[in-house]
């Protein structure tokens, strides 16, 4: 074929190329989902071994704090009803237990391996905050108890990471952000339920 | 001195479509980056409550769900209003966690195990006895890492 190589190749028509993108556009719209899982994150105590005598997993009476919701929302923590708005500012000042009172947690001394291979000796509040709900308590309410306590070890670990490291936790690398959860860990206890209270 | 053409006569020129498969393909690729595949048909109904302090789940492929809610319109009749539990794509009771956290953590590489995380979706208006009843069937089945599904809000 003489001069065929000098005809030009038509253009290849485009306009449905649109349409094919537009096809595959609608697939990912159905096939997919946008949700990215975001949740509070815990973890749950094993169950203990039968033998294991009840006394021994017994804490001392200080250093726990009991957060109790009832079926209306109510709270209460320690021995008084408190407001949720308050429940915040009431858990942190017994973690840290500024004025070492005799009835707020002990401290231990707790040794920390530093990221530059030092040591760093810190004192170690053993509160645990203790969270009772019934059957009949809305799991709404239990979420917000529970995003307060979140909050209360977020912020401690925020003021210990700034006074330590002079930044926030959020900002912190990994090695650092190891040492500032061992001195702050989440001691919050999700223990069995209790029974309704019957008159 | 300024010469009026007639009006109305010439025709407006085609508007080129020559970029719209363009535009089409930066929608198409900003839905492939930020979705996911949805991996199974929900069953129940949920509204996910709030909290501010939520962090988000760092493996996708660790992650076990389990729904809990009223069931959806269609599949009332069968299973009524109350809330119920959804394991995989059937509802299940209570009883049946263990064998589920069982056959998921079976499918998982022996070294990721511990890192398992089981995520409960539960809808805000749920009881506190059904949650308990999971959680129970967690620990016994040594499923310690949980993440309660929540909503990131502002705050109050």
């Amino acid at each position: 074929m003489a001069g065929g190589n000098k005809r030009k190749t038509p253009d290849i028509n485009a306009s449905s190329q649109a349409d094919i993108a537009f096809l595959l556009l609608v697939f990912f719209l159905v096939a997919t989902t946008m949700n990215t899982d975001k949740g509070l994150s815990r973890v749950l105590p094993p169950i203990p071994p039968e033998d294991v005598k009840v006394e021994d997993q017994k804490q001392k009476e200080r250093n726990v704090l009991l957060v109790f919701v009832n079926g209306a929302g109510q709270l209460m923590v320690g021995d008084e009803f408190v407001d949720i708005r308050n429940l915040k500012d009431r858990a942190k000042e017994f973690i840290v237990n500024i004025t070492d009172d005799e009835d707020m947690p002990e401290k231990e001394d707790k040794e920390i391996d530093m990221p530059d291979g030092t040591k760093w000796v810190y004192k170690r509040s053993k509160g645990v905050i203790s969270l009772q709900t019934t059957r009949d308590t809305a799991y709404e309410t239990y979420i917000m108890v529970q995003n307060e306590l979140t909050r209360v070890f977020n912020e401690i670990r925020d003021e210990v990471a700034q006074s330590k490291f002079g930044s926030p936790f959020a900002d912190l690398n990994e090695e650092e952000r190891k040492v500032i959860t061992t001195a702050v860990p989440q001691q919050i206890s999700e223990a069995e339920p209790r029974k309704a209270i019957k008159k | 001195m300024a010469v009026m053409k007639k009006k109305g006569n010439k025709e407006l020129p085609a508007i080129s479509t020559a970029s719209l498969p363009d535009v089409i393909f930066m929608i198409l690729f900003f839905f492939m980056v930020s979705t996911t595949m949805r991996d199974q048909e929900v069953l129940v109904r949920y509204k996910l409550p709030e909290a501010t302090e939520v962090q988000k789940l760092e493996k996708k492929s660790l992650v076990s769900y389990i729904n809990i809610g009223v069931p959806v319109t269609h599949m009332q009749a069968k299973f009524g209003t109350a809330p119920r539990i959804q394991l995989n794509d059937s509802f299940k009771t209570a009883k049946d966690i263990g064998d589920f956290i069982g056959a998921e953590r079976e499918q998982l590489n022996e070294s990721d195990r511990a890192q398992m995380t089981v995520s409960i979706k539960a809808d805000q208006y749920t009881k506190m006895g059904i949650i308990t009843d999971v959680k129970q069937e967690l620990r016994r089945a040594n499923a310690l890492r949980i993440s309660y599904a929540a909503i990131e809000s502002e705050g109050y």
